[in-house]
């Protein structure tokens, strides 16, 4: 590697924190050389140390953190040397940080417009109005429609798509030649998301600035990175370009965290995802030979005895294995493509579950004391506006959306939690009020939830074992003495140690308290059960375990089962139905298999063409929506969807309620557009057939 | 996530810490620590820092003061030693006497009896009162919780001080009259601060598992949310414990709720107020056994609002 036309190099970092009074290596021994105009990823799972190199290169590390040995060159110049006014000069102007979280990078108190203008005063000795102005421009740069407007609107006054952009244009203001982004899509919708990648690798691209990606999304990595570094542990397992990554990779992790993802194509009922064992070491106890030897499927005696060198298997690639020929050549391999699905769940369509009859529910907020004295409502929101649903014994409903497209609401309709405005709910056919506490205490054995975050889904105070204790004892009214006996049993099908029900939630990873989630709404063996988002908040490794559990618990208890997601490909993989949401209404009803098949709803074609695909080689369809979802309370008239609509079809559109067609397939599109016309653009965006 | 990169490697038990945090614990902690065991180890950090250990042992002090107090007193609360009366302090008379010839020592170890049972009980009545209208009222909500918050935000409009004189009006003057005031002072901003809890753990997941699996109110009350309040009451009940002293002081010095001979510090203070320039003892040892038991539970206060804070 040529050192001198490098933009930042990377030699030999320790980084550490301090515990107590001792010190921890977060990082050791990390290298990398990024050149101008190239987007290098950084990935890896929480608690791999990507953000600690984020944060070292900027000299952004806490007061507990530091960088014991190792250079950081930018420039040629060491940034760990200068001093704090030089690096002044450095911080917004030569290098500049795209943080994860925007709502609270961007100062609420500020509006937009000057909040990019302070950056371009300090750095760019532009006078007010000029910076001013500028500011405007930088926001049209990173395509924000209406820059004017936005440039006069505080943080809370536009969508979480437009602050991210707001912080890339801060970020880019002052031409930096260094860019950082450190997680910089994670909180935004796949489509905000396709479109904020594309603005990423076009300002890269134009300005040959070298920009370091750090990200735990492996289709992103595809989408716009030349070179990806894979971290574990903090040390550096891989090193090459991405088309090697993605289509011969060396370490058995990287090959392990791209077995895990599902992708589109793929379904439960014939492949079994690829999870990693274990999780990733604690700072205290990383082994002394390979850190990923503890969790590798290849390991042999030599990966626990003994550090494996970084190898260069051939120009530009890095490797960190003992074992790497053997996989290069193809002898050995973790992948379990054939493994056959013993467990099936047993669809039985001539026993109905459960049917939604016009569900509405709406949310009232806003009414004001003149409101209620003139009797006049309040602002209402429609979360779920007229959904029908009929679910078999045995079926798998996947729901898919955006946020704010009401499928969580849906969910807490169905068992209770939120109250319905209208329309009717039959389980078993068992007629359910809308009030959890009017529902006969039966149905609650039949319906059980999984909740979307598993730190909150468990009382941290109580043992997980007196939590798995209660559906038995207040729901199937058994001894506490039998209730034990029946935990034990619970935290086995869970694949947990039995003695974990001694221990608090607090002493278990995320994974571990999502499969105790998931005990404890498989106690009474329900009927139906609904899981919103339950793989949402884990890391890769461990989403794929928890999804082979769920599963092979269906199978085992042959129930019916919600599941939501805001990943098309999971929904995928795990519903043998799937529901498109978007505002409260099912826009496309259709088997898991017919849903990727043309014609689909043109909101699913767009959600289709913005999931990142982990080839990065893949042709990428272009078909971006403009603007944000609708506001709830102001619903577009018509078909809710066509403001936004790639493929407006007309007036009718903007006026008259869409109307269901049906394929022969059974795919049911919410759409003005004829069948056949959409199945003929859509194959010819897709390349199938050739354009006219 | 930004920052967050001690608590994310290291065993820092938080749930409201982001994913990375817990994965990397749950190798670290093992063993499960009792409940109890639990309990106690808070009690231990109260030791930790030099001022927490400070404010700690004085309070600690005053207690075995009250316990044992007038067993080791020289002379009774309201024995009057007429040939001794007026005297600075001595050897016979460590703090000197009073105007009647009453042992001022003697009758400030008395006092803490007096002053530790009255807030101790009344800060104790008012937590428990506050916590039950504070989880009910904040669990339920609707026009219980509006009408009860608005009866409270109106009490909490007059200064304590005018309220308890005016209760102790009503009420009359007696002993159990101080206590009264003291609940009826202290459980509005109780329940004011259990009830902000509640209301953000009511939606966690836990709470709603409980709702769905059909446990009783009582049980999701009293078993899934009062434990997460726990600490907020904690430190809420130390500080309400040292503004009490304060109040029963106040209240003695004012010469309501407590009648004389008692010992009440407050008293004393006022009653030696009179004689200020010729007998400065008999002022200024109540007076300063006032000031360092606040100060005491006031540092102890702020050393377990420091722990569980941190560690939880």
């Amino acid at each position: 590697m040529d050192e001198s036309n490098a933009t930042l190099t990377i030699k030999n970092l320790t980084v550490a924190y301090r515990h107590g009074k001792q010190w921890f290596e977060a990082v050791r021994d990390f290298s990398l050389q990024i050149r101008s105009g190239q987007t290098y990823g950084l990935v890896g799972e929480s608690g791999s140390g990507k953000s600690t190199v984020a944060l070292a290169i900027m000299r952004h590390l806490g007061q507990n953190g530091r960088v014991q040995t190792g250079e950081i060159l930018f420039e040629n110049r060491d940034m760990l040397q200068l001093s704090t006014s030089d690096m002044q000069q450095v911080w917004g102007k030569q290098a500049a940080l795209v943080p994860q979280d925007p709502p609270s990078s961007l100062n609420p108190s500020i509006r937009i417009g000057e909040q990019i203008a302070e950056i371009l005063r300090q750095h760019g000795s532009l006078s007010s109005n000029e910076a001013r102005s500028r500011s405007v421009e930088l926001l049209q740069m990173v395509r924000v429609p209406d820059p004017e407007r936005v440039a006069h609107s505080y943080p809370h006054e536009i969508s979480g798509g437009m602050q991210q952009r707001a912080l890339i244009a801060m970020a880019l203001s002052t031409e930096p030649r260094l860019l950082v982004l450190d997680e910089p899509t994670t909180g935004l919708d796949v489509t905000t998301q396709a479109a904020v990648l594309d603005l990423f690798r076009d300002l890269i691209e134009d300005r040959q600035t070298a920009a370091l990606y750090v990200t735990h999304n492996l289709g992103v990595v595809a989408r716009i990175c030349h070179r990806v570094a894979v971290l574990y542990a903090g040390e550096l397992v891989e090193d090459a370009p991405v088309e090697d990554i993605f289509h011969r990779p060396l370490h058995p992790y990287t090959i392990g965290l791209l077995d895990s993802v599902p992708q589109i194509g793929q379904s439960k009922l014939r492949v079994e995802l690829h999870a990693i064992p274990g999780q990733i070491p604690s700072l205290q106890d990383r082994s002394s030979g390979c850190v990923f030897a503890p969790r590798c499927a290849l390991a042999i005696d030599l990966c626990h005895q003994e550090r494996p060198p970084l190898d260069i298997p051939e120009d530009g690639r890095r490797v960190r294995c003992h074992r790497w020929p053997e996989i290069a050549a193809g002898e050995i391999s973790i992948s379990q493509e054939s493994k056959s699905i013993t467990h099936m769940p047993i669809l039985d369509s001539s026993e109905q579950v459960l049917e939604l009859d016009d569900l509405q529910v709406y949310f009232e907020f806003g009414r004001s004391l003149k409101d209620v004295y003139t009797r006049q409502p309040g602002q209402i929101v429609k979360a779920v506006d007229g959904v029908n649903l009929r679910l078999s014994k045995g079926q798998t409903l996947g729901i898919v959306g955006e946020s704010g497209s009401g499928k969580t609401t849906l969910a807490r309709a169905v068992v209770g939690l939120a109250i319905r405005t209208g329309g009717e709910i039959d389980l078993l056919g068992i007629n359910l009020p809308p009030d959890l506490n009017k529902r006969p205490v039966e149905t609650r054995k039949l319906l059980q939830y999984v909740f979307q975050n598993p730190e909150e889904a468990l009382n941290p105070y109580m043992t997980i074992g007196e939590t798995l204790r209660r559906p038995f004892i207040t729901l199937l009214n058994k001894s506490s003495k039998e209730a034990d006996v029946e935990v034990n049993k619970l935290l086995q099908a869970v694949r947990l140690p039995v003695d974990y029900s001694r221990r608090l939630p607090g002493q278990l990873s995320g994974g571990e308290k999502q499969r105790v989630a998931i005990a404890r709404a498989f106690a009474t063996q329900p009927d139906l059960l609904i899981a919103d988002e339950p793989v949402s908040a884990l890391d890769v490794s461990v989403q794929a375990s928890i999804l082979n559990l769920l599963r092979e618990l269906q199978s085992d208890n042959n129930n019916t089962q919600i599941f939501i997601s805001h990943d098309l490909a999971v929904v995928a993989y795990v519903a043998d139905l799937i529901a498109v949401m978007y505002v409260g209404h099912i826009m496309e009803l259709a088997a898991a298999e017919s849903l990727f098949q043309p014609p689909y709803h043109p909101y699913t074609e767009a959600l289709l063409s913005a999931i990142p695909s982990l080839d990065p080689l893949a042709k990428h369809d272009h078909i971006r929506l403009q603007g944000d979802v609708p506001s709830q309370v102001n619903l577009p008239s018509g078909c809710p969807f066509h403001p936004r609509c790639p493929r407006y079809f007309g007036d009718i559109c903007k006026i008259e309620t869409p109307p269901w067609q049906e394929t022969e397939a059974g795919h049911r599109v919410f759409c003005h557009i004829p069948l056949e016309d959409l199945n003929t653009a859509q194959r010819r965006a897709a390349g199938e057939i050739a354009p006219d | 996530m930004p920052v967050a990169p001690i608590s994310a490697i290291f065993s820092i038990s938080d749930r409201n810490k982001p994913m990375a945090a817990s994965e990397a614990n749950a190798t670290i902690e093992n063993a499960a620590p009792n409940r109890v065991r639990r309990f106690f180890s808070a009690f231990r950090h109260l030791f930790d820092r030099p001022v927490t250990a400070f404010g700690t042992t004085v309070f600690l002090l005053f207690v075995l003061l009250a316990l044992v107090g007038p067993s080791i007193a020289p002379y009774g609360a309201n024995e009057q030693v007429y040939a001794d009366a007026r005297q600075a302090p001595s050897v016979e008379h460590w703090f000197g006497t009073d105007n009647l010839g009453r042992d001022v020592f003697s009758r400030v170890l008395y006092g803490a009896r007096v002053v530790l049972t009255q807030a101790g009980l009344g800060t104790i009545l008012a937590v428990i009162c506050g916590t039950f209208l504070g989880l009910v009222t904040g669990y339920r909500s609707g026009w219980l919780d509006e009408i009860t918050m608005r009866l409270f935000d109106s009490l909490l409009a007059l200064p304590a001080l005018l309220l308890a004189l005016l209760l102790l009006g009503t009420v009359g003057q007696s002993q159990n009259a101080v206590l009264i005031v003291i609940v009826v002072v202290y459980t509005p901003i109780v329940a004011r601060v259990a009830r902000s809890v509640v209301l953000s753990v009511r939606t966690k997941g836990f709470v709603e598992a409980a709702q769905l699996q059909g446990e009783s109110q009582r049980w999701i009350l009293f078993r899934e949310i009062l434990p997460s309040v726990m600490p907020a009451l904690t430190v809420e009940g130390a500080l309400r414990f040292s503004y009490a002293i304060f109040l029963v002081a106040s209240l003695g010095f004012l010469g309501v709720g407590v009648q004389p001979p008692s010992p009440n510090w407050g008293l004393m203070v006022s009653e030696a107020r009179v004689y200020a320039s010729q007998l400065p003892w008999a002022l200024f040892f109540p007076a300063a056994a006032i000031a360092l038991l606040v100060i005491g539970v006031n540092l102890m206060a702020d050393g377990v609002k420091n722990t569980l804070q941190s560690s939880d």
